[in-house]
């Protein structure tokens, strides 16, 4: 109690207001600066995604579905849809490396969790998995064009190696962790009535472990869909459709933006932006999936 | 008698063995993308023995390659690029955690990993189409910088948020109570106990931007022999100029782009790895996860 | 945080020992000649087991037999060792890292640690009901069929009757029949308990080991699988852990129990045997002082 002049029994008034100071100052001015790079990355982020969205629906939307089905017209100049074949491009590229690298990546996080554990195999594994989550696409793209186009000529199937390439060591990352979730007392449990290792990762520790592997992989699938380098040396240049996987080169909405952004003709711009919105709504259909199915079925942390 | 002897084992050693072996594809790819490659570019480094990293002047036509400006130029952008996005990133993800509501930090932490997801050519298309020509920035190094700065600021955020979240509530409400300010208590607690995770994250993003091929391939310009500090020069970055000159390259030129992509390979693998350390180092059992 | 899983297949080694052994002196689990012995089979027979963690000895030199058709129960206070003897019984201990079984350990006239064993087939015959209830996040029905299915029976119709049989032995049917595609985390604890017992039993095992199976669970449901316990007595043997001592003089036939001391050898404290009895014997006269300070609650 402070030495003041009033009779004892008679309490000052309490002032709990705030109170302005050097420090509530700095404090605030800091708050300010983090809402500030807020709005700072926002307004870009917002404008990239408006920009997709305006050019690329007036251009899709103008003669619909014929954007989506059409061939790419072959003398760049002529205005007019369509991207039917890179759409379908992007789906066989991206299957196939989907069908490669989810069931590698996902076997090999089984031996690195299940089996390996801190033995010197399972260590230099996940170590080089780590580096391979580093290398650059275009490097990737490289080495399937010296390992595979030169033998085998450009297809949609090059494409998916190379993605292949990029998405295991996502994949492989992912479900281990998954897997490191997987309480081990369903494994004991398991094993205590006799199943073996094998039947007990196929049985018990693979569904508990699912949905955030599904939600992994999805999010590497996304990824992949969206990759241009790579497919630059494997892909080739095609305008008209090409369901075959392994023969003729094929194209995808990725090779197609990148082609079309640095022509000077307006016409294939606008087909680069109606390109870019596909690949956007692609990308963002299949993130969202991911999270729904984190947000419902997985293993809590 | 009992017998205890092991019926059906064979399907599970070969369940074994199978996962072993796709966990050894892993190693298989990395020898081969390295040996390959290396073999590949053995030509040039016969012609140019190191001067191919020491060089400045790339002349095709002449088979003179010295890849120093672009080794330059991948370096300068990124640079830039994580100038402008580190603090940009940190204050969104010290935003997201320590000041906003909750109501409003779930939907933005979506948002920021929904924008993490779009292709970053799609990033190129929009700075090549938008951003070069609205705001008369034109080709340069800069460009490239801010375009790979808002690419790579999604997944910095997203690092450092996760970091952040792990500071242990009972030190930042220690702080509070002694009757710290916001601010004072994020210096107090949680700058302190990020270090490590955060410095990991920025460069894993330098990394990224190191790497990135087509959004800097689009804009950057293409200008050789630049190695200069001006941001709003032109210049050029080792994956853009293999994206941009592959197509009409003959043998010693393929060759001298295989060797660049080497040479990135080896500084994002350096990069990459001393962020992991980093990381590694500051995660103590304890701390955090 | 990994786990590094050695194979499952033989991990350890049993010592080399002569099989034949010659009478033993007298020691608490060998009663002195003439004492009456219940003229039933041992089904575990364990001489000098030990069992070592890396290089740390956990337990030391447990000799003693289990008989058929009883309920044998391992006391004492925490870190005695109970539990891991138990362990030895179903060959767990092969998916711990760094743990070795040393001495002998015979399941009727087999060896349990031999080479050439499978633990997989150990472990049909011995099974395990834990701690806390783990049941797979699968249907009840798929619960219970799940060590039926991993041991190759696939007709619909015998997987049916056998999940009936198992739930009925469990004394859960009533209150599942209806809902047996419903998630077995749906039920309460004492539920979920009483399907694991329903899911090892449904695999026909000799032998059922609970590693306190109450534990985790209310005072009811803890009477419930008490109950179901001497149930279940007259078609398995069981061995029960359990740190509660008045469950054991409830519902056991023998007694084992068990205490750490100072290791001669490593200067720590290791889990011994101290005493082993019927029932009854051990809870109102005791041979060792160790046991009476334990029952009459003086430590522990």
């Amino acid at each position: 109690m402070s030495a003041g002049a009033l009779p004892s029994g008679i309490a000052p008034p309490l002032d709990l207001s705030t109170k302005r100071s050097a420090r509530s100052v700095k404090s605030a001015s800091m708050t300010g600066l983090m809402i500030a790079s807020v709005v700072v990355i926002a307004l870009p982020l917002v404008a990239v995604v408006a920009a997709v969205f305006a050019r690329g629906l007036r251009v899709a939307l103008a003669d619909f579905p014929a954007f989506f089905v059409k061939e790419v017209p072959i003398v760049a100049r002529r205005p007019g849809p369509g991207m039917g074949p890179a759409i379908l491009g992007t789906f066989l590229a991206t299957g196939a490396a989907t069908a490669i690298a989810v069931p590698l990546g996902l076997l090999g996080a089984v031996y690195l969790h299940e089996y390996g554990g801190m033995k010197r195999f399972a260590r230099v594994v996940r170590f080089m998995a780590n580096v391979m989550t580093g290398v650059p696409s275009v490097v990737m793209g490289l080495f399937v064009y010296l390992s595979w186009t030169l033998s085998f000529g450009y297809s949609a199937f090059g494409a998916g190696l190379a993605l292949a390439c990029l998405m295991l060591p996502v994949v492989l990352g992912a479900t281990e962790q998954m897997l490191r979730l997987v309480p081990d007392h369903l494994r004991e449990a398991s094993y205590a009535v006799g199943a073996s290792k094998s039947r007990t990762i196929l049985t018990v520790v693979l569904p508990a472990a699912l949905p955030g592997i599904v939600s992994g992989s999805l999010l590497a699938i996304a990824r992949a869909a969206g990759e241009t380098a790579p497919l630059l040396f494997a892909i080739g240049a095609a305008t008209a459709y090409n369901p075959n996987l392994f023969s003729q080169a094929n194209t995808a909405l990725s090779i197609q933006i990148f082609a079309n952004a640095t022509s000077s003709f307006v016409a294939a711009q606008d087909r680069a932006w109606g390109a870019a919105l596909t690949l956007v709504l692609l990308t963002f259909v299949i993130t969202l999936t991911a999270r729904i199915v984190t947000a419902r079925f997985a293993l809590r942390r | 008698m009992i017998d205890l002897g092991a019926k059906r084992a064979y399907a599970d050693r070969a369940f074994r063995w199978m996962t072993a072996g796709a966990a050894g594809v892993v190693l298989l790819i990395l020898w081969l993308v390295a040996v390959t490659m290396t073999r590949r570019s053995l030509p040039v480094f016969r012609q140019m023995g190191l001067g191919f990293l020491t060089d400045r002047q790339w002349s095709p036509p002449d088979d003179i390659f010295g890849a120093l400006p672009f080794i330059w130029g991948t370096t300068f952008t990124a640079a830039l690029a994580i100038v402008i996005a580190v603090p940009i990133s940190l204050g969104l993800a010290l935003f997201m955690t320590q000041v906003a509501p909750p109501r409003l930090a779930k939907p933005l932490v979506s948002l920021i990993d929904l924008l993490a997801g779009v292709p970053s050519v799609v990033f190129g298309l929009w700075g090549v189409l938008v951003l070069s020509q609205h705001f008369n920035l034109g080709r340069s190094f800069l460009t490239a910088g801010v375009i790979l700065a808002i690419m790579i600021t999604p997944i910095i955020t997203s690092l450092s948020r996760e970091v952040i979240d792990t500071t242990p509530p009972g030190d930042k409400e220690g702080a509070l109570a002694m009757g710290a300010t916001r601010w004072e208590m994020i210096a107090a607690t949680v700058l302190p106990h990020s270090k490590g995770g955060l410095v990991g994250a920025v460069m894993l993003g330098l990394g990224r931007a190191m790497g990135e091929t087509i959004a800097a391939a689009l804009v950057i310009g293409s200008a050789l022999g630049q190695i200069t500090f001006d941001p709003f020069a032109s210049g050029n970055s080792m994956p853009a100029v293999i994206a941009n000159e592959w197509g009409e390259a003959q043998e010693l030129h393929k060759a001298a782009l295989i060797a660049l992509a080497v040479t990135l390979f080896a500084i994002t693998i350096v990069v990459n790895l001393t962020a992991t350390a980093i990381v590694q180092r500051s995660w103590r059992p304890g701390r955090g996860t | 945080m990994t786990r590094g899983n050695t194979d499952q297949t033989p991990g350890a080694r049993a010592e080399n020992r002569p099989t034949v052994h010659l009478a033993p002196p007298p020691s608490p689990s060998n009663p002195p000649a003439g004492a009456v012995r219940p003229d039933t089979a041992a089904v575990f027979d364990l001489d000098g087991l030990e069992v070592y963690y890396g290089a740390f000895r956990a337990v030391r030199g447990v000799t003693m037999q289990i008989f058929s058709n009883q309920i044998t129960a391992f006391i004492g206070p925490s870190g005695c060792g109970k539990t891991t003897v138990l362990r030895c019984f179903n060959r767990m201990h092969d998916v711990t890292p760094g743990a070795r079984v040393a001495g002998r350990l015979r399941y009727r006239t087999a060896d349990l640690y031999a080479p050439n064993v499978s633990a997989t087939e150990v472990r049909r015959r011995i099974g395990m009901v834990f701690q806390k209830p783990n049941p797979f996040p699968k249907s009840v029905y798929d619960n219970v069929a799940f060590g039926p299915r991993a041991n190759g029976v696939r007709v619909k119709a015998e997987l049916d009757a056998r999940v009936e049989k198992s739930l009925r032995s469990a004394a859960l049917w009533d209150e599942v029949k209806d809902r047996l595609p419903a998630s077995a985390l749906s039920l309460s604890g004492g539920q979920q308990q009483r399907l694991c017992i329903a899911r090892t039993i449904a695999v026909d095992p000799e032998v059922v080991l609970m590693d306190e199976p109450c534990s985790a669970l209310d005072p009811v449901a803890t009477a419930r699988i008490e109950e179901l316990m001497r149930e279940l007595k007259s078609r398995f043997t069981i061995v029960i852990v359990t740190h509660n001592m008045q469950q054991a003089g409830r519902v056991s036939d023998r007694t084992a129990f068990f205490t750490t001391d100072i290791d001669p050898t490593f200067a720590l404290r290791t889990g011994t045997l101290v005493e082993y009895d019927a029932t009854n014997k051990i809870f109102s006269n005791p041979h060792d002082e160790r046991t009476e300070r334990y029952i009459t609650g003086r430590f522990g």
